[in-house]
Formats: C-alpha cells, sequence, structure tokens
C-alpha cells in the first residue's frame, strides 16, 4: 500500500493522541479532545481519541465523555512503556492506513518527542507547541480581530481564503490554522500545512479549555481495537525504569490563584519566598516563579511560569519582584487579574497589571495578605 | 568514537528585541548568541572528550558570519566545524532544516561508536523538532530532554526528564540524544583554545557539497521543501495597563483587597 499523502481529498477526522503514563490519562487528553471536538465539528467529519498502550481499552470512554466520536485504542506489551521507536510505529502504521486530516498531540515532553519524529517519517508538516486553533475562517478571522494588532486592510487581505503557495492559488477553507508564539512571544504566527496530510499539531498543555464531562456522550462513544503491528526488534531504546517525582509538584496550570516571585526577592529569598507563601495560602492558591528564580536555584522548575515554564490562566496573578520580561508574560498575560507589585514602576509588568502597587515586595506583602485576610472577614 | 554536535545561532530574545512595522522581526538590532541547549550538547560532548579522548565535531546550519560562532566552540575545545550554508536552503522549515543537516552529518560519516548530540530546542522557534527529525532521517534511535549521560562501551544510558520525573533509558551507539540545561554547565573559551581556534579545520558545505545525497532535493529543502508556511504573522495587542495605587503602603494594600472584594474576585 503506498501511502500518497499529496491526495488531500482522501483524508478526513481529526486525531488526538491521548497520552497515558502509568494507566492513567493526562489533563492534556481532555483539553485536546475537547478543542479536537470543535474542530471536526467546523470541518463536518469524525473526531477520534487514539490511545496507545498495554491493556488501557478501560480509560477509552472517558475520552468519549469530552467528544471523542471513537478511540482507537492500541494494545501491546511493548507498549506499555513510551518509546518513541514503539509508538511511532504504531502511529504512523494507522496514520498511513486510516488517514486522517488532521492530527493533534499534547505538547509535553514525550510529545515533543514524539510529533516530530512522526511527521518526519510520513513527510507532512508539524506545528510546535500551539497556542490557539482553527478550521472556520469567520472564526479564525474573528481570532485576530481581538488578538492581533494587524489594521483592517491587512485582515481584509487574509479573509479571502486564497493565499498563493509555491505561486500556485490554495484555498485555505480546510486547512487547520495552527497560531502559536515565536521568538519567545514577541511574536505570534499562524501556520498552515497545504499540501500534505495529517496536517500535524503539538498544543501546548494548560491553554485549551476543557469541556464539561458528559455520561452520555462517553456511553456513546466508540472504542476501536486496533491491529498493532510491532516486535521487539522494532524498538532500539530500553527503558529501564520510570520513576515519579519523590516530591509533591506544584499545580500551576489547575490553580486559580498564583502568587509568583522574581528576582526581586533576592536580597532574602527564603523570606521572599515565605511571603509569597503566606499570601498564596490565604488566597487559596500555589507559589510560581520566573525563570530567573529557577535558574538561580531558589525554586524547582515545576513552578516555573513563562514561555519555558507553564502557560497558566488563574483568577488571580500575583507578580511580586517581577520586571516583566516577554518569555514571562507569554505564560501569564491571560490570567483574569494580574496584580504586581514592583519597586520600580517603570517594570514592564505593569503595563499588563490590572492593579500595580510600586513599593517594596517584603513590606507590601504581608500587608497585602492582611488586608485580604480582613476583607474576607468583613464579607 | 567521534561526537557530531549540531548548533545553532539565534538572536537573543532575552534583551530588547525590536519588531519592525511589517510585523516581522528586526534581526539587525539583535545580538546574536549560541542557542543556550546547544552549549549545553557541547558541554556533554566535551565531557566525553576529556574522558575517552574521542573527536569532536561542531555543524551549524546558517549564513556565513555563523562562522564566528563556530569558531568560538572551537576555542571551547571542539576539533573541527562545518558551517552547512547556502542560498538554496533559506526558507526552510524544520522539516527541510532537519532533511538538509541529517545530509550534512550523512556527508561527515556517522560510524557505529558514534553519536550525534542536539540542544533540545532553539530560543528563536522553541520547536524542539531539528533533533528529532534529523534522527528520523539518519534512521538512529534518538533520547531527548537528557540530563545526565553515562557511557560504558556501545550503551549509553540516559536520565530522561519528564514533567513529573524521569524515565532511565539505555541506548546503544549510534545514536542521537537531545540536551537540556540541566546536563551541565558549558566551560568557557580558554586563552590556548582562541589562539588554536583559527588553525582547526573549518569547512563550508553548500549545495553542490551535499547534492548528491538522496535526502536533498529540490521539493525536501528550502521554501519548496517545507511542507509548513506561515499563513499570518502578527503582534499581540498590549494588555492595557490597569491602575497603579497610589498612597502608603498599608492604604494601598487595603484598596486594592477592597477592590478584589466588590468585584467579587476573592
Amino acid at each position: 500500500m503506498s501511502f500518497n499523502n499529496t491526495d488531500l481529498a482522501a483524508f478526513k477526522d481529526v486525531w488526538v493522541f491521548c497520552e497515558q503514563r502509568q494507566g492513567k490519562l493526562m489533563p492534556t487528553d481532555f483539553e485536546l479532545i475537547s478543542e479536537g471536538r470543535k474542530l471536526a465539528d467546523e470541518l463536518g467529519v469524525k473526531l477520534c481519541g487514539l490511545l496507545l498502550g498495554d491493556h488501557v481499552t478501560g480509560l477509552a470512554r472517558e475520552l468519549g465523555g469530552y467528544g471523542a466520536d471513537e478511540v482507537i485504542v492500541c494494545n501491546s506489551p511493548l507498549l506499555k512503556d513510551y518509546t518513541t521507536d514503539g509508538y511511532a510505529k504504531v502511529i504512523c502504521d494507522a496514520i498511513e492506513e486510516k488517514k486522517p486530516e488532521a492530527f493533534l498531540i499534547g505538547a509535553t515532553n514525550i510529545g515533543r518527542d514524539l510529533g516530530p519524529r512522526c511527521a518526519a517519517r510520513l513527510h507532512t508538516g508539524l506545528c510546535a507547541d500551539c497556542t490557539h486553533l482553527d478550521v472556520d475562517m469567520p472564526i479564525y478571522m474573528d481570532f485576530l480581530k481581538n488578538n492581533s494588532t494587524l489594521g483592517e486592510d491587512k485582515l481584509t487581505g487574509i479573509a479571502n481564503h486564497t493565499v498563493k503557495v509555491l505561486g500556485e492559488d490554495h484555498d485555505t477553507a480546510r486547512d487547520l490554522k495552527m497560531t502559536r508564539p515565536a521568538f519567545g512571544g514577541h511574536l505570534m504566527a499562524t501556520i498552515i500545512c497545504p499540501r500534505f496530510r495529517p496536517t500535524m499539531a503539538t498544543v501546548r498543555p494548560g491553554v485549551m479549555k476543557k469541556a464539561a464531562y458528559d455520561e452520555k456522550k462517553a456511553a456513546a462513544c466508540k472504542v476501536t481495537e486496533y491491529a498493532v503491528q510491532l516486535s521487539a526488534e522494532d524498538i532500539q531504546t530500553e527503558v529501564v525504569e520510570t520513576v515519579k517525582a519523590a516530591k509533591k509538584l506544584v499545580d500551576l496550570i489547575g490553580a486559580d490563584y498564583i502568587v509568583s516571585v522574581g528576582r526581586g526577592i533576592s536580597k532574602d529569598v527564603a523570606g521572599g519566598i515565605k511571603l509569597a507563601e503566606e499570601l498564596a495560602a490565604e488566597l487559596g492558591g500555589v507559589v510560581g516563579g520566573s525563570r530567573a528564580t529557577i535558574d538561580s536555584g531558589w525554586l524547582s522548575a515545576d513552578h516555573q511560569v513563562g514561555q519555558t515554564g507553564k502557560t497558566v490562566h488563574p483568577k488571580v496573578y500575583v507578580a511580586l519582584g517581577i520586571s516583566g520580561a516577554i518569555q514571562h508574560k507569554a505564560g501569564m498575560q491571560d490570567s483574569e487579574c494580574i496584580i504586581a507589585v514592583n519597586k520600580n514602576d517603570t517594570a514592564p509588568m505593569f503595563e499588563i497589571a490590572d492593579y500595580g502597587i510600586c513599593g517594596d515586595l517584603f513590606k507590601v506583602t504581608p500587608l497585602l495578605t492582611q488586608a485580604i485576610r480582613d476583607a474576607k472577614a468583613a464579607k | 568514537m567521534k561526537i557530531i554536535v549540531c548548533v545553532k545561532q539565534v538572536p537573543d530574545t532575552s534583551g530588547k528585541v525590536a519588531v519592525n512595522p511589517d510585523g516581522t522581526l528586526d534581526r539587525a538590532s539583535m545580538q546574536t548568541i549560541i542557542n543556550p541547549d546547544d552549549l549545553n550538547a557541547v558541554e556533554a560532548a566535551l565531557a566525553l572528550k576529556d574522558e575517552t579522548g574521542c573527536e569532536v565535531k561542531v555543524v551549524s546550519m546558517g549564513p556565513p558570519p555563523a562562522e564566528g560562532m563556530l569558531r568560538e566552540i572551537l576555542a571551547m575545545g571542539a576539533d573541527s566545524a562545518v558551517l552547512v550554508s547556502g542560498r538554496e536552503f533559506g526558507g526552510s522549515d524544520t522539516y527541510a532544516t532537519s532533511q538538509i543537516l541529517a545530509a550534512a552529518v550523512s556527508k561527515i560519516g556517522v560510524e557505529s561508536d558514534d553519536i550525534v548530540m542536539c540542544g533540545r530546542q532553539a530560543i528563536d522557534g522553541d520547536t524542539a523538532q531539528v533533533g528529532p527529525q534529523i534522527a528520523e532521517k539518519l534512521h538512529l534511535p534518538q533520547v531527548t530532554y537528557a540530563a545526565e549521560i553515562h557511557k560504558v562501551g556501545d550503551t549509553i544510558t540516559v536520565k530522561r526528564m519528564l514533567e513529573d520525573g524521569y524515565m532511565t533509558i539505555k541506548v546503544k551507539t549510534p545514536c542521537l540524544l537531545t540536551c537540556i540545561k540541566e546536563l551541565n554547565t558549558p566551560r568557557y573559551m580558554s586563552v590556548s583554545g582562541v589562539f588554536e581556534a583559527y588553525a582547526k579545520p573549518y569547512e563550508v558545505y553548500d549545495y553542490n557539497t551535499l547534492k548528491d545525497d538522496p535526502l536533498i532535493d529540490p521539493t525536501t529543502i528550502g521554501l519548496k521543501g517545507s511542507p509548513t508556511n506561515i499563513l499570518t504573522s502578527f503582534t499581540p495587542p498590549q494588555k492595557g495597563a490597569g491602575v497603579m495605587l497610589e498612597g502608603d503602603d498599608k492604604g494601598t494594600c487595603d484598596k486594592l483587597a477592597g477592590l478584589l472584594v466588590a468585584k467579587h474576585i476573592i
């Protein structure tokens, strides 16, 4: 069977790679299934989850509850642990056979290992770490109007579906429009893969909104077992062990309140972190940090907010002594309410803050914690 | 045994970044640096050289001025360098770039006891795609996110980081590893290294050097060979600045707490 990935019409359906670790689905799976549902509806096609592992069929229906019409399950003892070779072979086999037009993968440390390997083998385009996806042109235009600084003239040009690709007219109506930050968030770019299928995207965890779980949809979800063809010789690496971090990691993505610290705590690191923890505890949230605090070893990597850390959108984000480099802002600017405390009144963080306090965080933070405690008590 | 390290010269996005009115990056106004994760790959290779006496060769694709960066890496202790440069290669996306770099690595030659090393990702695109795609094109096993590397005979044991822990993975040479900053602290250039850097072997591979490789085809390199296209590029709008709360520290904190309660934020 030859795989012709330029016959675009032969490809349909949206697929989502559903990652599991130690038999547990990842939170990203539900975000991507929810987003994939939206895209499949815009295209008028089916949404399929692709689930690999050993004895993982039992996990499939839950994915239906978030919008998957079908879950294709690939079971094999050789798929119990993630290996690049094993997973890439089975996924590429399934794609060549069933021909989905779009394939989404969570941009986890595993998804970012798997996605490029598959895209290179399938000779197709992959857009990394997407933060926004569209198919329908009017919906995409609305997104651009609200989220870009493009003028009317530029927007009108894009709204016309046809673009030049290698000198020829190409209709973008059914293309997946994949938007991602570039240059550390200084620029945004929307990427298309006009000539090949499937269009592949890895999607940043924590960005897409999870849909409400629907028991009826879960019950209606079709579960299909895929005949895996894989032998031990196909896998050139050996997983000796998988070790979970001993310390409980901070759940920044799931937090409603985040108090983050930056370089401003340098004169008393332990004291600064303690003040942030007290404020976070009063708000019912967690502590995060800028890249500087992670690179200096003041906080562990799971606390990092920003382009190379996590993207968060809590109800309240308090930035204590964070100047506001674009890489940091890229990870938190969609927070519902941003409060900035900084000694320097020209700190870029104030440009995006809803409320700014120019002052010494070591003095302001305990007063703010107390003021919030008092205000809550007086309610 | 040799180690081939792939590196990239990138604009320093942590410094001041200027954007042109048409939404493209004003590269002329920016400093260039060696991509940070690639320096960890260089250090990992040099550490293995210290241990085993192996050869370290660096490869980069980029315009001719990238020579300066390669000379710096020679001054750190690498033995030789190759710059892959040609206008036919311009406009390449990650797919086409990996195709070209794979052809260059293949030209250098990957023997049974060799290792190819890359940084996890470059700070201009943050894609982390080129390493795995070179591995696929060369049919090499890959291990990404390497935080520790131990080599005994032909077996390499890698501590491969996950968000919530790590995996210990064994792989045999030849293979490709991508490196993260937790792996090591890159060394500086040495004074003697700087003197030697200009005497060390330095080659340029252009289109003609690589054109006989089956990976190099007008339909798989440059703009024509790139499966992805940019539909739109734009700058995000600045969220409007909010209110600066004035007054003494206690007064501003009380005012802020009152506002948060009034708006049902807390």
